[in-house]
């Protein structure tokens, strides 16, 4: 995000006139209400608000938004966010891509822009599946998913866009899920932090791949398979009945009972967002032995590429303004003068 | 040059030739500057191995620097040298054929080892022999000299050894009257952290250029003086064409008063303009070395959509990856300008070698209806008014444009008129800042698709207040810019972008004959870097009294507007070029003209003979090897191209 002068909106401004077209009861309108929610209140300046997308039903985003927005190519939109950021750091950038767009074809540039750490709020739509080609399984559907062009059901192993993410460098991993009502204090995480913030919202494809997330992100009764992670905080989960401590002797995290609110005593870790090693485990846990982990999970700057490149360049074009006159007879030079030469 | 001549001779080709660790390439380089400072025309043809470090003294790491230069005009690094340097056996094996009859070889004996003419495959010594009695050769222990004359620096063998190519240099200067001055700065300039390697390879320089003065009393090595040339009064420096497209871009970003912003990724032979701008951020250049070539060219767009001028550069293999998102700046109507140097192709192909096959790929390479402009430049010095004309299109026009260039063009170097960035037209960018129309009910409306008296669309910056709108590659309504798949608005938006390019023809000069008649038996048609072999050989064959005109066309697309009468005013057209016909199939297609192909694709440029011999057979005459041989050295370059028109 951006220091930017505060500008008075409402969720109506962040509206365009164009009709949305996901299918009806799609996760992705609820993310849209989410974002368009959490805009006024981050004072968003929509003239200085760009959302950028690659290709795909999640990426069909920025037609919605009252910004500015350009939905590029499949894959690509990390290359042209970083683009935009180095001819004018001033804008606010959001990113918006899918599971298909950025972690296969685009897997590439999600990792580039990660570890440049360009400062742009990434929102990976994650709903397992290629949504607008018609439900091929996607990098990371589970195994045995059955799509059309997978009849007998996935092989291939599900990538994790979070561990991705912070293999690749990133300061800033956090997850949400489409009709959460934390979301927005998700995205305000992800808008306040400088540098690249990566987020991955699960998201029900209704047609495609139905519900997959209900373990934990059912509209009622799963709340107890989150984990809602809150720096400086316990983690706790299920109603406070459970945490997470270290086990020491296998270096990794474990699920302990948490009785009367004793958690210090249970030996509930408390949540650190710039411990990438906690960071590392929390996105690897496996779920079902664990509940998901939700929320902040790694928030730790560091200065974004952008932000260093504006600073050169104007330290440059102080220093001294380029003469084009120079520049063109540098070097070693002569001058022919009538018909002669004249040698230096 | 054989030794009995007396005259100067009013152009002389030398190539070195050595291994690829021999240096051969600085020593060229140098040659050059201190050829152009003696105010010769010259063109140079560095040919090098793929490999870095290619296995010494083997075929292969052969490289090799040709350089042409003379007291007229010189277009083409020349056919046949007249004197070859060659460092070892390999270099003397690989590039034999190519002298000329009579011509030097200068051979360090010192590197004709038993173990080097094995890896050349040699089985006796050809200095020995008399398998070399068609030229003159100097043979001489270099190494050995060498190490005599750096000794007192207490170097290294090995690093004693480094010094050859600096005594060899030394040895030319002398031959061709040069003043050593400027290598001794420069040296001491490229050594200023270790003085006594600046002053071994003085002292190399400069016993070379003493065994010279001392070894002519006798044998074939004479001092030979070429005249300067007379050419347009003015400051000159020399420049590469990978130099002159990157201060043609600054230059053009400059005119349009834009940033610019050149997002590359490393590739042969493009790498040197990324190298060349990186340097240039006090002109407001910022270079951005992606992770690959889509990459590179969609941040360009992106910098572009944010109001600086987007710039991409690669070769064939980059150029196919940055297709799709070319497509996209096609469709937003971006301005964006994307280099292509050429090289040989399909595939990796020939990562040093220069052709000019990527030419419907340029015009033709995109999926859907596809219409981007395309300017093809001649030589180094061209490039620098293309790489202007490029960004001049791209701002004016609002689209993307792809200026072609070869491996050729990008690494030789000729004299350059240093020109004056005020003689320039400027071509400022323009922003909308406000709504541009009023809808039904009057009010003001934004119509980011509404287009201009050239079929442009507006340039909208975003972070400009009151005009958010979103653009993408899904098919837009003509005006506002939505999504929208109808048939009638598909129709008239492909239109629209097909008559906006084919609009660039207005802007553009029209085409010129640059030689010869405006009509005739024969026109010569060529693009590219060809201009100079081409040239050369029309000027011949006009010289011999043949009907012969050489159009050489920059605008390969859209073509100027009168190209097809021009050509229809000719019996007959050939198109010399390095691929197997492509711009022949354009003009033919164009034109429905009988365009006929001369293709060659080596890797190697056109020699003039081969295009003269070519002309000679499109006009039933004889060749002129088949009518007293070969034309003398002096005949190859003509004075001016006016002066030579009969
Ligand atoms: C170069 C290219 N290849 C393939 C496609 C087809 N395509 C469009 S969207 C998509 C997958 C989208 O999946 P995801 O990113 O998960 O988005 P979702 O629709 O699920 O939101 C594919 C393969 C394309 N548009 N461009
Ligand atoms: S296909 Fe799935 S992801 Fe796409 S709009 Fe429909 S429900 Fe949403
Ligand atoms: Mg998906």
């Amino acid at each position: 995000m951006n220091d930017m002068t505060p500008v008075q909106t409402t969720l109506k401004d962040w509206e365009t006139d164009q009709e949305v077209r996901w299918c009806p009861g799609c996760g992705d309108y609820a993310i849209l209400k989410a974002v368009q929610r959490t805009l006024p209140q981050l004072n968003a300046d929509p003239a200085k608000t760009v959302f950028v997308s690659g290709i795909g039903c999640s990426s069909r985003f920025p037609y919605y938004v009252e910004s500015y927005g350009f939905h590029t190519i499949h894959g690509r939109a990390p290359a042209f966010v970083t683009g935009i950021k180095l001819a004018n750091p001033e804008l606010d950038v959001w990113m918006v891509t899918g599971d298909g767009d950025g972690m296969s074809i685009g897997g590439n540039h999600t990792m580039h822009i990660l570890r440049r750490n360009i400062d742009v709020q990434i929102l990976l739509f994650n709903n397992e599946i290629y949504g607008l080609t018609k439900g091929q399984y996607s990098p990371t559907s589970r195994q045995g998913t059955k799509s059309p062009s997978a009849p007998g059901g996935s092989i291939d192993r599900p990538a994790q866009p979070c561990a991705f993410a912070l293999g690749s460098g990133a300061r800033f991993v956090a997850r949400g899920f489409d009709v959460s009502k934390n979301l927005p204090d998700v995205l305000k995480a992800a808008h306040a932090h400088r540098g690249a913030a990566f987020v991955e919202i699960f998201q029900n494809c209704i047609v495609y791949n139905k519900d997959v997330f209900n373990d934990f992100a059912a509209p009622k009764g799963a709340e107890d398979q989150q984990l809602w992670l809150e720096d400086g905080q316990p983690m706790l989960f299920a109603k406070g009945t459970k945490g997470l401590a270290r086990d020491v002797e296998n270096m990794t995290l474990k699920v302990v009972d948490v009785v009367d609110g004793d958690w210090e005593g249970a030996g509930v870790m408390v949540h650190d967002v710039k411990n990438r090693t906690l960071a590392h485990m929390l996105v690897e846990l496996p779920f079902g032995p664990f509940p998901m982990a939700l929320g902040v999970i790694y928030d730790d700057p560091r200065p974004a590429y952008d932000a260093v490149v504006a600073e050169e360049m104007s330290k440059a074009r102080t220093a001294k303004a380029g003469n084009l006159g120079a520049l063109l007879s540098k070097g070693q030079t002569w001058t022919v003068d009538g018909t002669a030469q004249d040698p230096i | 040059m054989a030794s009995d001549k007396t005259t100067a001779p009013e152009a002389v080709v030398v190539r070195f030739a050595g291994d690829s660790g021999d240096g051969m390439q600085l020593t060229g380089g140098q040659f050059t500057l201190s050829t152009a400072l003696a105010g010769n025309d010259l063109a140079t043809f560095p040919d090098f191995p793929a490999e870095i470090r290619a296995p010494q003294g083997t075929l292969f790491g052969v490289s090799a620097f040709q350089i042409n230069f003379g007291s007229t005009a010189i277009e083409t690094a020349g056919d046949a040298p007249d004197v070859l340097v060659a460092m070892n056996p390999a270099a003397l094996k690989v590039n034999l054929a190519a002298l000329k009859p009579g011509g030097l070889i200068i051979a360090d004996t010192g590197e004709f080892t038993k173990r080097n003419l094995d890896k050349a495959k040699y089985d006796a010594n050809p200095l020995e022999g008399d398998g070399l009695a068609k030229w003159d050769v100097l043979a001489f222990d270099i190494s050995e000299l060498t190490l005599e004359a750096v000794k007192p620096f207490g170097l290294g063998k090995k690093e004693a050894l480094r010094c050859k190519n600096m005594w060899t240099l030394g040895l030319a200067l002398w031959m061709f009257d040069r003043p050593r001055e400027p290598i001794h700065d420069w040296l001491k300039q490229k050594f200023a952290k270790a003085p006594e390697l600046a002053d071994a390879n003085i002292a190399a320089l400069d016993a070379g250029h003493a065994y010279g003065e001392t070894a002519e009393i006798s044998g074939p090595l004479k001092q030979v003086h070429v005249d300067p040339v007379a050419s347009e009064p003015g400051l000159y420096r020399t420049i590469t064409g990978a130099e002159s497209i990157s201060l043609g871009l600054v230059a053009g970003a400059q005119l349009a008063e834009l940033p610019m912003f050149f997002g590359g990724y490393p590739i042969t032979p493009a790498s040197a303009i990324l190298h060349h701008l990186a340097r240039l951020k006090e002109f407001d250049v910022q270079t951005f070395q992606a992770e690959d070539e889509i990459a590179a060219i969609c941040s360009a767009i992106g910098a572009s959509y944010a109001g600086q001028l987007g710039v991409t550069s690669s070769s064939g293999p980059g150029i196919a990856l940055k297709g799709e998102a070319m497509g996209l700046a096609i469709m937003t109507e971006l301005p964006l300008v994307i280099v292509n140097s050429q090289r040989g192709g399909p595939s990796t192909g020939l990562p040093t070698k220069t052709e000019q096959s990527d030419l419907y790929q340029a015009i033709y390479g995109r999926n859907g209806d596809a219409p981007m402009p395309v300017i093809a430049a001649r030589s180094p010095a061209d490039a620098f008014e293309c790489a202007i004309e490029a960004c001049r299109i791209a701002v004016e026009y609002m689209t993307p444009v792809m200026l072609l260039t070869d491996g050729y063009i990008a690494n030789a170097a000729e004299p350059w008129k240093v020109p004056n960035p005020a003689d320039y037209r400027p071509f400022p960018a323009k922003f909308l800042t406000e709504k541009n129309a009023k809808n039904a009910e009057g009010e003001d409306e934004l119509l980011p698709f509404a287009r201009d008296e050239k079929g442009a669309r507006p340039w909208i910056k975003p972070g400009t207040p009151g005009l958010m709108h979103r653009i993408g590659g899904i098919e837009k309504a003509q005006g506002t810019g939505h999504i929208d798949y109808s048939p009638d608005n598909h129709q008239a938006m492909t239109d629209a972008r097909k008559s906006k390019v084919d609009g660039v023809a207005n802007s553009i000069p029209d085409q010129d004959v640059c030689l010869g008649n405006e009509s005739g038996k024969l026109v010569l048609v060529g693009w590219g870097s060809t201009y100079g072999p081409i040239h050369q050989a029309v000027r011949r064959a006009r010289k011999r009294g043949l009907d012969v005109s050489h159009v050489h066309v920059r605008n390969v697309w859209p073509l100027p507007k009168n190209l097809g009468d021009l050509l229809k005013g000719f019996d007959k057209v050939l198109v010399p070029e390095m691929n197997a016909g492509q711009f022949k199939t354009v003009l033919r297609d164009q034109y429905l003209v009988d365009a006929q192909p001369l293709t060659k694709t080596s890797g190697q440029p056109f020699a003039i003979a081969e295009i003269e011999d070519a002309i000679c057979d499109a006009l039933g005459e004889p060749r002129p090897s088949q009518i007293g041989g070969e034309v003398d050295v002096n005949e190859t370059q003509l004075p001016s191209p006016e002066a030579a028109n009969p």
